[in-house]
């Protein structure tokens, strides 16, 4: 399995190679829509088999045979392969240190493999770079949930001093300030005025939309192919949406998470002090410690797990829901643990099953193209050297 | 004595004004005006009553029965038949026992007990297996069963839309008995269940609901109406509960509303027993003794109960702010609006009530017993001859400017399908989502154009069909393509045809 992941990533990756010009003079912009979408009336349109379905509220959950959320989309071709540009480019950041893809690896996941990520000039940073796969979903971001839309999600890493540590005024200038950009947004804004931070994080929000994941061995199950999931996997898929285990109640299909917040109980690592999460950005005291429930999909990619990485795998993860409601919570906090955060006792086969079924929600065949060259002329693949760098670790 | 007096005097004004007002009026016999989102007209009642045979039982819903059928004998396993089968298939299960969780991903399945001199078939889960059913298929129907033992639930739904539960007999299951979640137009009756340790019959963020002629008891909760709207709830005996039925708005979940919740007839006698859900569940919360309680749920309508003997109220009407065990929601509503008490049969509750309510009645010099509380904010709402209960809180409570839900029979609608999508519509579509991964029209990704793949089957989509399920190595310049062996035949050659429809603008397409 693993092996099948790293080969279609570095298919992925290396066809983009071929297929991309080196001459950053000579970019241009894809009149393609990305994998999964249709070019309608002008602009890319997700198509997803599961929208036949209908679901309750139109709120896009409910069990293998239900519609999605509502979702971001509706963005030109154009406007989705700029925003590829701007996301591998460090020109973002002001001293060409970090891109978007610093801390949203394609080949993590879209996480970066740290317990907590790590900022400017090395910053150690709280939390954990959430996943971007099929983020065009999601209406609260950030593991807090303060940001309802990714546009305003993303000034957040762009502008903070520990993350990316820019300025509106400093990105406005660095980037109207390169030819190459200038060319590239007048042609997607059909406008030769300087660009606008709109226009950027307009660009970025269109090709994150575009990161969809929707076509695991789970999904050949849900859409009529029972063979999909072997017998384990299966047992794992009713240990999952059973009433003991009751993972499905707030990670429910189809897109493996409701979209709320919710208070787990789950412990920061040693030395870090209590994460108030939706506390503090909802300003409610009865969300002390709540965090937004992460869709599952692809979650075998993303470890470590939890908002601050405590959790190396997926296996830690189970048992930590396996031992007991509150298990983790330090004697200090009084926190309202969620009603579905139970002891649900189960067994090892049960654990087992359960994480052979997370398994089967991988899926990376919609995996963007990595950029042969980037508009700033900067390297596309020096985002990998952020990690590794402050880490050592290649 | 001079309090006492006072309170007796302020409850004879009352008692006086209400009968001016209200009493006995005949002109008060107008139809529903309360549910602000389900405006019925004449062709919906007419639609609505036709789903109601004669006798009363819902008309099945789940569509037309299916003419396949196949039977199961005690000792084999429903969940190998269920897996055997096609959709649209009866399931008929002998007498017997049968250890197992039964799923169903599939639509038109009917698991139907056959029931010989009174035996039915048992799915028994010893106390070691999770669930007893689990579907998420539509058009699902399940009749005649007894099932015991469980940890989980009895049965669970899913999102499967157009299902019966009906005639089955539900013990000790676990937290619930029966749980349809997430599902669209469903009924619930002629079930027995009892021993469960959250709510016996719950119904979970669900719209189009009927729950009727259940008995439910030895339970935390009898039947709850939860996150959902249009339900109806009626003819069931609801006895020995903790609460006996419950219209909620639970705060923190993704659908954020309860309404159109209708509750009449039904018997709901002697909830007393002591509270034994698990902590920081929400029913954990509920007093014991309590007949009917509606919290934050609106236009929720009350009629021609007889509720008796429930110590803490034969109604409680409550906000968020005022219960306990809740989190927080800022996109929830947490004020009961608009709930219609009309004429119930009420005798001997609130005898024994929590602290909170005595306190409350204290406010208005009253004590208990009580039958009608209200505690928190209940906009617009109303209450029918106010003077026949002992109530408290509903000062401000009009008088109900309508008197019976007659008109509305049912909220349940025809079976509510998928899509029907076109030939080629589901070629397109199966194409963008799982081979535009590794194919573009022109140039190359991971695999081969379709320009190129157009140029070798230009009239042959079989050929293509027939290809993708086991795909062999070709060119050596590409990888080896996957196997598509999960997508059926027809949506193989679907694709096939769409790939061979292909031009190099799909803009013109729309």
């Amino acid at each position: 399995m693993l092996l099948r992941r790293l080969t279609t990533a570095l298919m992925a990756l290396t066809g983009a190679a071929l297929t991309f010009a080196v001459d950053a003079s000579a970019i241009e912009l894809s009149d393609q829509c990305p994998a999964g979408f249709a070019l309608e009336q002008g602009v890319c349109r997700l198509s997803s088999r599961y929208d036949v379905f209908p679901s309750v509220q139109a709120a896009g959950l409910g069990g293998t045979k239900t519609a999605l959320p509502a979702r971001r989309d509706g963005f030109t071709p154009q406007q989705v392969d700029l925003g590829r540009y701007l996301f591998f480019d460090p020109i973002l950041s002001p001293d060409n240190a970090l891109a978007c893809a610093s801390c949203h690896l394609p080949e993590r996941g879209f996480s970066d493999g740290q317990p907590r990520s790590i900022g400017n000039k090395g910053a150690a940073l709280n939390r954990a770079a959430p996943t971007l796969w099929n983020v065009a979903f999601l209406d609260r971001l950030f593991w807090d949930g303060r940001a309802r839309s990714l546009e305003e999600q993303m000034l957040g890493p762009l502008f903070a001093d520990d993350e990316m540590a820019n300025t509106e005024a400093g990105l406005l200038e660095r980037i109207n300030a390169n030819p190459e950009y200038r060319r590239l947004f007048s042609q997607v804004y059909d406008s030769a005025d300087a660009i606008s931070l709109e226009q950027l994080t307009g660009a970025l929000v269109a090709f994150e939309s575009s990161l969809i994941s929707l076509n695991s061995r789970y999904d050949q199950y849900a859409l009529g192919y029972s063979d999909a999931l072997d017998d384990t996997e299966t047992k794992g898929l009713n240990v999952f949406r059973s009433f003991v285990a009751r993972c499905a109640e707030c990670h429910t299909p189809p897109l493996f998470t409701n979209r709320e917040i919710a208070v787990i109980g789950a412990p920061e690592p040693t030395g870090v002090g209590f994460d108030e999460g939706a506390g503090a950005s909802y300003n409610d005291s009865r969300l002390r410690g709540g965090f937004r429930v992460p869709s599952l999909r692809n979650i075998a990619l993303t470890e470590p797990y939890m908002h601050s990485g405590r959790f190396t795998s997926l296996a830690e993860v189970v048992s930590f829901y396996n031992a007991g409601r509150g298990n983790a919570v330090p004697d200090d906090q009084r926190l309202y643990l969620h009603w579905h955060i139970t002891s649900p006792e189960l067994g090892d086969d049960e654990e087992l099953a359960l994480l052979a079924f997370l398994d089967t929600l991988t899926d990376e065949s919609f995996l963007p193209a990595l950029p042969s060259a980037l508009p700033s002329g900067l390297d596309p693949a020096s985002y990998r050297k952020h990690v590794s760098h402050h880490t050592g670790v290649q | 004595m001079k309090t006492l007096g006072y309170a007796l005097l302020l409850l004879l004004i009352g008692f006086t004004i209400g009968s001016v007002l209200n009493s006995n009026d005949p002109d008060l016999s107008s139809p529903v005006s309360t549910p602000q989102t389900f405006q019925t007209s004449a062709e919906q009642v007419e639609e609505q009553r036709s789903l109601v045979a004669a006798g009363g039982s819902i008309k099945d819903i789940a569509g037309p029965a299916p003419s396949v059928e196949v039977i199961v004998d005690d000792g084999e396993s429903i969940l190998a038949a269920v897996r055997a089968a096609d959709p649209g298939t009866v399931i008929r299960v002998m007498p017997g026992t049968y250890h197992e969780t039964v799923f169903i991903d599939k639509d038109d399945i009917r698991l139907i007990g056959t029931i010989v001199d009174g035996n039915r078939p048992v799915l028994d889960g010893r106390g070691i297996l999770n669930d007893a059913v689990l579907y998420s298929g539509n058009n699902f129907v399940i009749e005649n069963f007894e099932i015991r033992n469980y940890k989980g639930n009895g049965v669970m739904g899913q999102a499967g839309n157009n299902y019966v539960i009906r005639n089955n007999v539900v013990i000790d299951t676990g937290i619930y008995g029966i749980f349809p979640q997430l599902g669209t137009n469903g009924v619930v009756e002629h079930n027995i269940v009892s021993g469960i340790s959250d709510a016996a019959i719950y119904v979970g963020m669900s719209d189009n609901t009927h729950v009727a002629y259940n008995e439910v008891f030895d339970s935390v909760a009898g039947i709850e109406i939860e996150n959902s709207r249009h339900a109806i709830v009626e003819y069931n005996d609801v006895h020995d509960n903790t609460g006996g039925i419950l219209a909620f708005i639970t705060p923190g979940l993704p659908i954020k509303t309860t309404y159109d919740v209708i509750i009449r007839h039904n018997f709901v006698i002697d909830n007393n027993v002591k509270n034994w859900g698990a902590p920081g569940s929400t029913v954990s919360g509920i007093p014991a003794g309590t007949g009917i309680l509606i919290m934050a749920a609106d236009d929720v309508i009350i009629e021609g109960n007889i509720i008796k003997n429930n110590k803490t109220a034969g109604i409680l009407v409550t906000d968020h702010a005022n219960a306990s065990s809740i989190t927080a929601d800022p996109e929830s509503d947490p004020n009961p609006d608009r709930v219609a008490i009309l004429d119930n049969v009420m005798l001997n509750n609130g005898y024994d009530t929590i602290t909170e309510v005595k306190a409350l009645m204290l406010t208005e010099f009253k004590q208990p017993p009580v039958d009608i509380v209200r505690v928190g904010v209940s906009n617009d709402s109303c209450l029918a001859n106010r003077e026949r209960y002992r109530t408290v809180g509903i000062g401000d409570f009009a008088d109900c400017d309508f008197r019976h839900t007659e008109d509305i029979a049912t909220y349940l609608l025809p079976p509510v399908e998928p899509r029907e999508i076109s030939v080629a519509d589901r070629g397109k579509m199966t194409y963008l989502a799982v081979c535009s991964g590794c194919h573009a029209y022109t140039g190359r990704l991971i695999g081969p154009p379709m320009q190129a793949i157009q140029a070798i089957y230009h009239d042959n989509p079989q050929g293509i069909a027939d290809y993708i399920v086991a795909p062999i190595k070709r060119d050596g310049d590409y990888p080896e393509m996957p196997p598509q062996n999960y997508l059926d035949e027809q949506t193989r050659f679907a694709v096939g045809e769409y790939i061979l429809g292909m031009t190099p603008t799909p803009a013109a397409e729309s």
